[in-house]
């Protein structure tokens, strides 16, 4: 039985990939489980400088799912790389993927550079659809020209495969993925969180302090599948997908839409061993569906 | 941190809106009076933080206020069902900065973690006071409870209908030596502004997953940014950075 599938020319033990900004730099989980069940992280976006974020409240319930508006918290890229990246060495020690976030195209540039150096980074996932912040994230992700100029600006100074992650706030993504394949792009991934906001009825005012935020949870995924499955048609380069993955059948369910690796995020935040989970329970829901190897299903479903 | 599947002894008014359960299962996460559990809901997608009021090697009491549909769902829960808890969340209070006669506030189901702080400062020879503060006599509990333990205990109220009428801050005493608190932030702003020691303060925030990863719940602190959940929710006096 086989669980391994490759991505972008690094072969990956399974396809599950806790999805940035729900793993934090993979420590907290590493008190919890051996880390190095899973295929890889996408670690805690990181930007150029310092972020603190949106102020709080940064969090909604919703039926099925969360809104989060944390807006980009870290502790920018010269410190991820001197205080938190060797500290992630010392409990994974497979090739994770960077997650960048940008204001500005060089932005994006610098900050890829920077990490593609770093010799743990296997990709880069380029975040152009942050829904929480102004003046870039998603307003990146949401035209195809201006997500093609910064997947031309971020392969011009790397190496590395460069995955980049789109927004499901458009009213065209595939257009958005063919733009950033014909850029250069190595690989898509999707779908960053879906635009939403909740309100509170005692006070009338919005919960999240931001107003709105990013939605998440199992309430999206059959808008995150049907995605990956008409984008995956239309580019030739792997596709990540996420959003709402919370069991094995739902790994399974993406690959057949078209995913080559899976990420997995909300379900991190209400069971920390959400995806050392999926990764076990993976072998007997492949057994139940007559699957010999995961990468042979991959767009079965096409 | 642990996960574990607790069964519940017993789940009881205190008043009409604040219940207490008691939940049997291994507490052996739990380090410091002043943590949290986050508790699953059948139906709920987000678990429910709340503080520990007391534990022992087998079972774990938790005082909550029925605030919206989770802790209603709570509140209806038999004993002999059982709930998913992840134990041992957050950094709790530091006893050993308390001098000999520490001082505790707490202001509504604020109150809780005071308890099993409280009997801790005993159990270390501590004289322990405490100030108990609510809206009104019918909202009162545990007052009881501490005088049991043995601390020194005023209850406050803010309409006079039971105790001191007014604030905790309205019933501080002359003499000690540190404080702890925990209550809604306009009596931690007050307790803050009217203390003369030094002491710990525990905050309250929408969390996401309680232990870390999200960084939902941060805040600004004057010894940098940290997240409630985790570096938290008891800061020191002298870090906290008000809006």
């Amino acid at each position: 039985m086989g669980l391994s599938v490759n991505l972008c020319g690094i072969p990956l033990d399974n396809p599950v990939i806790p999805a940035s900004g729900t793993f934090g730099y993979g420590y907290e989980f590493a008190e919890l489980y051996d880390i190095n069940c899973l295929g890889t992280f996408s670690f805690k976006g990181t930007t150029k400088e310092p972020r603190f974020g949106n102020p709080t409240p940064r969090i909604a319930e919703c039926e099925s799912g969360m809104i989060n508006a944390v807006g980009l918290q870290n502790p920018g890229v010269e410190k991820v790389i001197s205080e938190e990246l060797p500290r992630l060495k010392q409990c994974f020690h497979k090739p994770v993927m960077a997650n960048v976030s940008g204001f500005s195209v060089s932005d994006y540039a610098y900050t890829c550079e920077r990490l593609n150096k770093e010799e743990q980074v296997g990709w880069l996932e380029v975040n152009v659809s942050c829904p929480n912040v102004h003046g870039g994230g998603m307003s990146f992700g949401t035209q195809p020209e201006a997500a093609a100029e910064v997947t031309r600006a971020v392969k011009a100074v790397t190496t590395k495969p460069v995955i980049v992650k789109l927004s499901p706030n458009v009213t065209d993504i595939v257009s958005i993925a063919k733009a950033c394949e014909d850029a250069g792009a190595d690989g898509i991934s999707l779908i960053n969180t879906l635009l939403g906001m909740r309100i509170n009825l005692n006070t009338r005012r919005p919960v999240i302090a931001n107003k709105m935020g990013g939605f998440s949870g199992p309430a999206i995924f059959p808008v995150a599948l049907r995605m990956v499955y008409q984008v995956s048609q239309a580019v030739k380069i792997p596709v990540v997908g996420m959003g709402g993955v919370s069991s094995a059948e739902d790994v399974i369910e993406m690959m057949l839409a078209g995913a080559t690796a899976v990420e997995v995020g909300a379900a991190n935040l209400i069971n920390p061993f959400a995806c050392r989970d999926i990764v076990g329970a993976l072998p007997e829901t492949m057994k139940k569906y007559r699957i010999e190897n995961l990468s042979d299903i991959i767009g079965g479903a096409h | 941190m642990k996960q574990g599947t607790f069964q519940i002894l017993s789940n009881e008014p205190l008043t009409d809106s604040v219940y207490t359960m008691v939940l049997a299962e291994d507490t052996s996460a739990i380090t410091a009076p002043g943590q949290f559990v986050n508790i699953q809901l059948a139906g709920k997608f987000l678990r429910r933080p709340i503080s520990v009021c007391d534990w022992d090697s087998e079972t774990l009491t938790i005082i909550y206020k029925v605030v919206g549909k989770g802790t209603a769902q709570m509140s209806s829960l038999v004993s002999g069902k059982t709930l998913d808890l992840l134990t041992g969340l957050g950094n709790g209070y530091d006893l050993s900065l308390s001098g000999d006669k520490p001082l505790l506030l707490g202001g509504g189901v604020g109150v809780p973690p005071l308890y099993a702080l409280a009997k801790n400062l005993l159990a270390q020879g501590k004289t322990v006071s405490v100030i108990l503060g609510f809206n009104k006599e019918a909202e009162v509990f545990y007052e009881d409870a501490f005088k049991a333990l043995g601390c020194s205990v005023t209850v406050t109220t803010a309409d006079g209908s039971c105790g001191t009428k007014g604030f905790v801050t309205d019933a501080l005493p002359e003499d000690y030596t540190y404080f702890y608190t925990c209550g809604p932030e306009p009596m931690l702003k007050a307790v803050y502004r009217a203390t003369n020691t030094s002491g710990q303060m525990s905050f309250e925030e929408r969390m996401g997953c309680g232990f870390g990863a999200c960084m939902g719940c941060s805040c600004k602190t004057l010894t940098g940014y940290k997240r409630i959940c985790k570096d938290g929710p008891v800061m020191k006096k002298e870090e906290i950075l008000w809006d």
